[in-house]
């Protein structure tokens, strides 16, 4: 048994989810939440067998006192004969109690444990399906406790809780039948002192879960308000406003004070209830059973033991806030990771996807539209031919559309209206592992793992070897940043890659993307943080023409689309025009006007 | 009870540096402290009065009654009332314990919360830079929860000693040899739970580091989550991940295993305990040196101490992870190494003069990336900072902030080595704009003036400086919408304007901009950058960038090559005598005279490109 645990330390907390969530009743949550785990019931039968053993067992006591008080003691001479073999019995009987306990615990640790691991794979791997919409609409904060800490919600529920709902409804049963063998009037009024406090029960339960989903909230709060002070140090410091950071740490840091505060009142108030109620209880016993026994339907023997028989009935009632708040955390957390498993990975994986052949690959936009979900149109009607071994640049304002397509090209995203062709194949029926293989996108922000340099570049293509990856740095002209390096390829980088610069950093996750060698490379300005120079260089490797490799690149800098063999330009989600540079830029347009600007801003003076 | 027993064992050690975090509570918060404490005991005797209310109510009420035959009311009456007003006072006691112990553990919370995240805005950014975040932010939470999570347990354990005690008392004036069994069983339980404690604490720490390596995984996974998709590592992925989370469910059944094993035996002793002496008290019984009342107070007694002297269990549980989390705190609170400031001020008007003489920086010790930097500019000049990728610039940024201190050498403003300058003087006078933007979890108001009293028409006309005017009036709330992490979602180019923004309405002296343009579209960019140049802003201004629209503005140019100033000079100097320089800004033309050739020759010879 624990203390009121507090569920502050579970989740993130009061994030707004934008993933489906479940409106199913508590009940079909927890049903729903068992058939998730089937591993829940290994062994079950056993389990719940030894529990019913266990729970017999705590039983022994009062009836022990009894029969060695009224029949040892009760009149005349001690029975000792009687009070021995009842006192070796008993110790038997608690011996064995503990073994059925012990046994219980570990099936039941290894049962939930084996159930709760797998849960956490099949989340985990689940985030990983969704589409990149949903999980950006989710906060990563959010989406990591889906997985951790509303898990572990369950567990405490699954290995003290939900065995206790059973034991101790079986020990309310089995203390009111003990009970009323001894004195029916008895059990009436202890029944009558309870019932009220059962009924009260879940009220007090929901306004203790209430206080603790403020301070979870108020939790949140610190937590932001401390991560300003470390991911914010360098503005922080920049502007001054050291004392202003420390205000506003101080507000959430009192408002969870207060809120724990809040919260550890109601607990306190709430709690000693039962004791008050067993006392009355008790009390109101002793003068009943004076006058029962006065009226000689019980003995004293019986009356002693039956005020032993009511511990045992409060003791359920005592944990009961506790459990049910278990409970409620439980399905709080079924909830939350159904609510995962529930939102369909609405750009999945198709089953028996085709495999295409690696080679040249040509893609088609077949009259394309996108709208974001609830959203306007931000793509019209797109049709455009990109052959095999061609670079291509797409270029266009903010806004335009630019990013859209691209998703749309590596399916992150499936378009609204059309279609897209690989090879002459709808993109929607080629498998993923097929289509990864074959397109890989380099985002502007190339996120790095926290491990070495080599790990990283490693994690394009796993079956690389050092040298191959030595030779790809080397083939992007990287072997002298390379060099400068103090620990070279066995450079940590540090947690998403903070030890490097910007630069540096997109330089690796270039690294990756060759490594991997897709045969369409899209580049979403990958290397706007990257000196012109080295920009160039990796350009031209990346583009490796001669493997016959597509390119679509992504760019504000017009360089690189003066270097493409068509230009694709974007104006409010269609294209409106393209060719290759020297031809666009002739023609009075969109291109003309975005490439003025740029000369103007190349050309000194 | 016995916490300080057996030294020889390496577990003691942790138990008296645990008894020391305590002490530290106790100490910061001696009034709470005390109050829980007392109620506590109020609860510890009132448990073992309760006890002897039912043994009084036996004797002189039940079993009379039943010999007698007949009820004595008054004695009835006093019996209940005795009962319950023990349970009134007991749970008073209860509820003060419960309350007061929060109080202190949640003070002590806050108070480390607030005294480690003050440590953090007080150290220097070289020491961030040494500290991973995450260790951080987990120093500032889960350690510091950690830390104080025994107060919670401690003062009903502290009542737990003084319960044991009355109890103790209480069964040697009911019978002496009755006492001797007592004497027996709670050691034995005490010593149980230490046994248990001592096993359990190591398992225990190994699943909450697994926990926390759980959630390690899980979180840099989603955050890559982009990359993980778009080079198709999902199995890779969830196969570190399922490793990781099989680890922590061995470990947890690690966990359980020992929990199941002693669980069961702590609730079987006292109930053995009361089967001995049920035994023990028959055999007074007969020889008359107990009465029967007597024998059920000490029965019940044993009953009614089974359950709180775990709360020893409890604290002596937590005391290895409070140690720790404890250490971890001190180790942040106890860092050294804080910027030291002068007394001058950097009071001048108009644009300010900066000079770099002989700079040198590390972040590893042997690999500086800043080698004798040296370079001066005048007041009101525009400055182009132009290297490689990797060149050292973004350290020379921070330098010139005072950010960080150099290793050697020095850098001054106006003339006054920034090491002497007053606190606060350098933030009000030079504005950094870092390469990475970092806005608060505030409004767009809030982000700008950053708890300044600018009016509105000043922010305003920073955000218009900034092109962000336009962005800033479609949003919702306008100045009032909450951004950052948990508000409304910009897009990088918008982010970095309003970075931008809250640089110019301080009105710098000395403005740098660390690559603080790169998301932003060129038009954009241009149009900022002219503003900067033709606007009132009177400013000296230092620019890393590689955009030629950039280094056009400039009236000088510093050239920086492997943490070392190659060149420095105008634009058109540079271009004439210094390669590097030249290979970087000409790159793109190259590129196009190149890519010009190579269709040629791409056009009569194909094996040319093959």
């Amino acid at each position: 048994m624990t203390a009121v645990t507090d569920p502050a330390t579970g989740t993130a907390a009061g994030e707004s989810s934008s993933l489906r969530s479940a409106d199913r009743g508590a009940l079909e949550t927890f049903k729903q939440g068992l058939r998730l785990s089937p591993e829940f019931r290994h062994g079950l039968a056993g389990t719940l067998v030894l529990a019913v053993l266990a729970t017999l067992g705590k039983v022994v006591v009062p009836i022990a006192v009894q029969q060695v008080i009224d029949r040892g003691l009760g009149s005349g001479e001690p029975d000792l004969p009687f009070i021995r073999n009842a006192v070796a019995l008993c110790a038997l009987a608690v011996v064995l109690t503990a073994l059925c306990g012990y046994l219980m615990n570990v099936r039941l640790y290894r049962s939930t444990e084996s159930g709760l691991a797998a849960l956490r794979g099949k989340g985990f791997r689940h985030v990983h399906d969704l589409s990149v919409l949903t999980q950006n609409t989710e906060r990563r904060g959010g989406l990591v406790s889906r997985v951790t800490g509303d898990v572990d919600q369950i567990s405490t529920f699954m290995q003290w809780g939900g065995l206790m709902v059973i034991v101790s409804a079986g020990q309310l049963v089995v203390a009111t039948v003990l009970m009323a063998v001894y004195s029916w009037q008895l059990t009436l009024i202890v029944w009558a002192c309870f019932l009220p406090l059962v009924l009260a029960l879940p009220r007090f339960q929901r306004l203790v879960a209430k206080a603790y989903t403020k301070v979870r909230e108020r939790a949140g709060d610190v937590l932001a308000a401390v991560s300003e002070s470390v991911v914010g140090s360098a503005v922080i410091r920049a502007y001054g406003s050291e004392d202003r950071t420390a205000e506003r740490i101080d507000t959430a840091v009192d408002g969870m004070r207060a809120a724990q505060t809040r919260a550890q009142k109601i607990v306190g108030f709430t709690f000693p209830a039962t004791e008050l109620v067993a006392s009355i209880t008790v009390a109101l016993v002793v003068v009943a059973g004076v006058w029962l026994g006065v009226a000689d339907s019980i003995t004293a023997g019986r009356l002693i033991a039956f005020l032993f028989l009511i511990t045992l009935f409060i003791s359920p009632l005592q944990t009961a806030t506790e459990v049910l708040n278990e409970a409620q955390n439980a399905i709080a957390g079924w909830r939350r990771i159904l609510g995962v498993l529930d939102t369909p990975a609405d750009v999945a994986d198709p089953e028996n996807g085709e495999t295409l052949p690696r080679g040249p690959i040509s893609v088609r936009f077949d009259g394309v539209g996108f709208a974001y979900p609830g959203g306007p149109p931000v793509l019209h009607d797109v049709s455009v031919e990109i052959p095999p071994r061609t670079r291509v640049a797409v270029v266009g304002e903010t806004g335009s559309g630019k990013t859209t397509f691209a998703k749309l090209l590596t399916r992150l995203m499936d378009p609204t209206s059309g279609r897209i062709l690989v090879d002459g194949t709808d993109l929607r029926t080629v498998s993923f592992s097929s289509l990864r293989e074959r397109i890989v996108m380099v985002p502007q922000d190339g996120f790095l793992f926290d491990s070495t340099l080599e790990d990283n570049i490693r994690f394009g293509r796993p079956s690389a070897t050092r040298e191959e990856i030595t030779r790809a740095l080397t083939e992007l002209g990287l072997a002298d940043w390379l060099d400068g390096l103090p620990a070279g390829l066995d450079s940590p980088v540090g947690q998403r890659g903070e030890s490097l610069s910007a630069g540096e950093r997109q330089l690796v996750a270039l690294a990756r993307a060759y490594l991997a060698d897709p045969d369409l490379l899209l580049l979403d300005e990958a290397t706007s943080a990257v000196d012109p120079a080295t920009e160039v260089r990796l350009a031209r490797a990346l583009d490796g023409v001669t493997r016959g490799r597509t390119a679509v690149s992504i760019a504000h800098r017009l360089s690189t689309a003066q270097a493409a063999d068509e230009v694709l330009v974007f104006e409010h989600g269609r294209i409106v025009q393209r060719g290759p540079h020297a031809v666009l830029v002739e023609q009075p347009g969109v291109y003309a006007d975005l490439y003025a600007s740029w000369t103007t801003a190349t050309t000194v003076h | 009870m016995p916490t300080k027993e057996s030294p020889a064992r390496p577990g003691s050690s942790v138990m008296l540096q645990g008894l020391k975090v305590i002490g530290v509570a106790i100490r910061t918060e001696p009034r709470i402290f005390t109050g829980a404490v007392v109620a506590s005991a109020v609860y510890g005797a009132m448990t073992v009065a309760s006890s002897w209310a039912l043994g009084w109510a036996t004797d002189n009420a039940v079993l009379p009654a039943f010999r007698d035959g007949a009820a004595g009311t008054g004695t009835l009456v006093v019996a209940a009332l005795l009962i319950v007003g023990v349970a009134v006072l007991k749970a008073a006691g209860i509820m003060g314990r419960r309350i007061m112990a929060g109080i202190h553990q949640y003070r002590m919370q806050a108070h480390s919360r607030r005294a480690v995240t003050r440590q953090y805005l007080r150290l220097p950014l070289a020491w961030h830079h040494r500290h991973p975040t995450g260790q951080l932010l987990s120093n500032a939470n889960s350690d510091v929860e950690a830390a104080w999570a025994p107060l919670a347990p401690l003062p009903m354990a502290v009542g737990v000693v003084v319960m044991l005690v009355t109890a103790a008392v209480a069964i040697v004036l009911v019978d002496p040899v009755l006492a001797v069994v007592g004497f027996l069983i709670f050691p034995a339980v005490a010593v149980l739970n230490l046994v248990y404690q001592r096993r359990l604490s190591p398992l225990a720490m190994r699943a909450q580091q697994l926990r926390a390596e759980v959630s390690e995984v899980a979180h840099e996974s989603f955050d890559g989550a982009l990359v993980v998709k778009t080079l198709g590592r999902e199995d890779a992925e969830t196969a570190r991940f399922q490793a990781k989370a099989d680890a922590l469910r061995d470990a947890n059944v690690a966990v359980g295993r020992v929990r199941g094993l002693f669980d069961p035996m702590l609730e079987a002793l006292p109930t053995l305990g009361v089967l001995a002496v049920l035994l023990v008290g028959s055999l007074r019984l007969e020889s008359g040196g107990v009465a029967a009342g007597d024998l059920i107070q000490v029965a019940y007694l044993f009953t009614l101490l089974a359950f709180p002297i775990r709360a020893l269990g409890w604290v002596l549980a937590e005391l290895p992870r409070s140690v720790v989390g404890w250490t971890r705190v001190t180790d942040v609170l106890d860092a050294t190494g804080s910027m030291e400031y002068g007394t001058a001020r950097l009071d001048a008007s108009g644009p300010a003069r900066v000079e770099a003489e002989g700079v040198s920086y590390a972040y590893v010790p042997g690999s500086p990336v800043l080698k004798d930097v040296r370079f001066a500019v005048a007041p009101g000049r525009t400055i182009a900072l132009v290297g490689p990728t990797g060149a050292g610039k973004s350290t020379l940024t921070q330098l010139l902030a005072r950010l960080i201190d150099p290793g050697e050498g020095v850098v001054r403003v106006d003339g006054v080595d920034l090491r002497e300058v007053a606190r606060g003087e350098v933030s009000a006078s030079v504005a950094l704009v870092p390469q990475q933007t970092f806005l608060f979890d505030d409004t767009v108001r809030g982000n700008i003036a950053l708890g300044g009293q600018e009016p509105d028409e000043r922010v305003w006309a920073a955000l218009r400086l900034a092109q962000a005017d336009g962005f800033v009036s479609a949003l919702p709330s306008g100045l009032d919408t909450r951004i950052g992490e948990r508000g409304a979602t910009l897009s990088g180019g918008q982010r970095q304007r309003l970075a931008l923004a809250r640089a110019l309405v301080r009105e710098p002296r000395l403005l740098i901009l660390d690559d603080a343009t790169s998301s932003v579209d060129p038009q954009v960019e241009k149009r900022i950058l002219y503003g900067l140049r033709d606007g009132a802003a009177e400013a000296t201004v230092i620019v890393v960038a590689y955009r030629m629209a950039t280094i056009a503005l400039a009236d000088e140019v510093v050239y920086l090559e492997q943490g070392v100033v190659t060149d420095h000079g105008t634009h058109e100097q540079l271009l004439a005598r210094c390669a590097g320089y030249r290979d970087l800004v000409t790159a793109y033309e190259r590129e196009e005279a190149e890519r010009a050739a190579l269709d040629i020759s791409e056009d009569t010879d194909e094996e040319v490109v093959a």
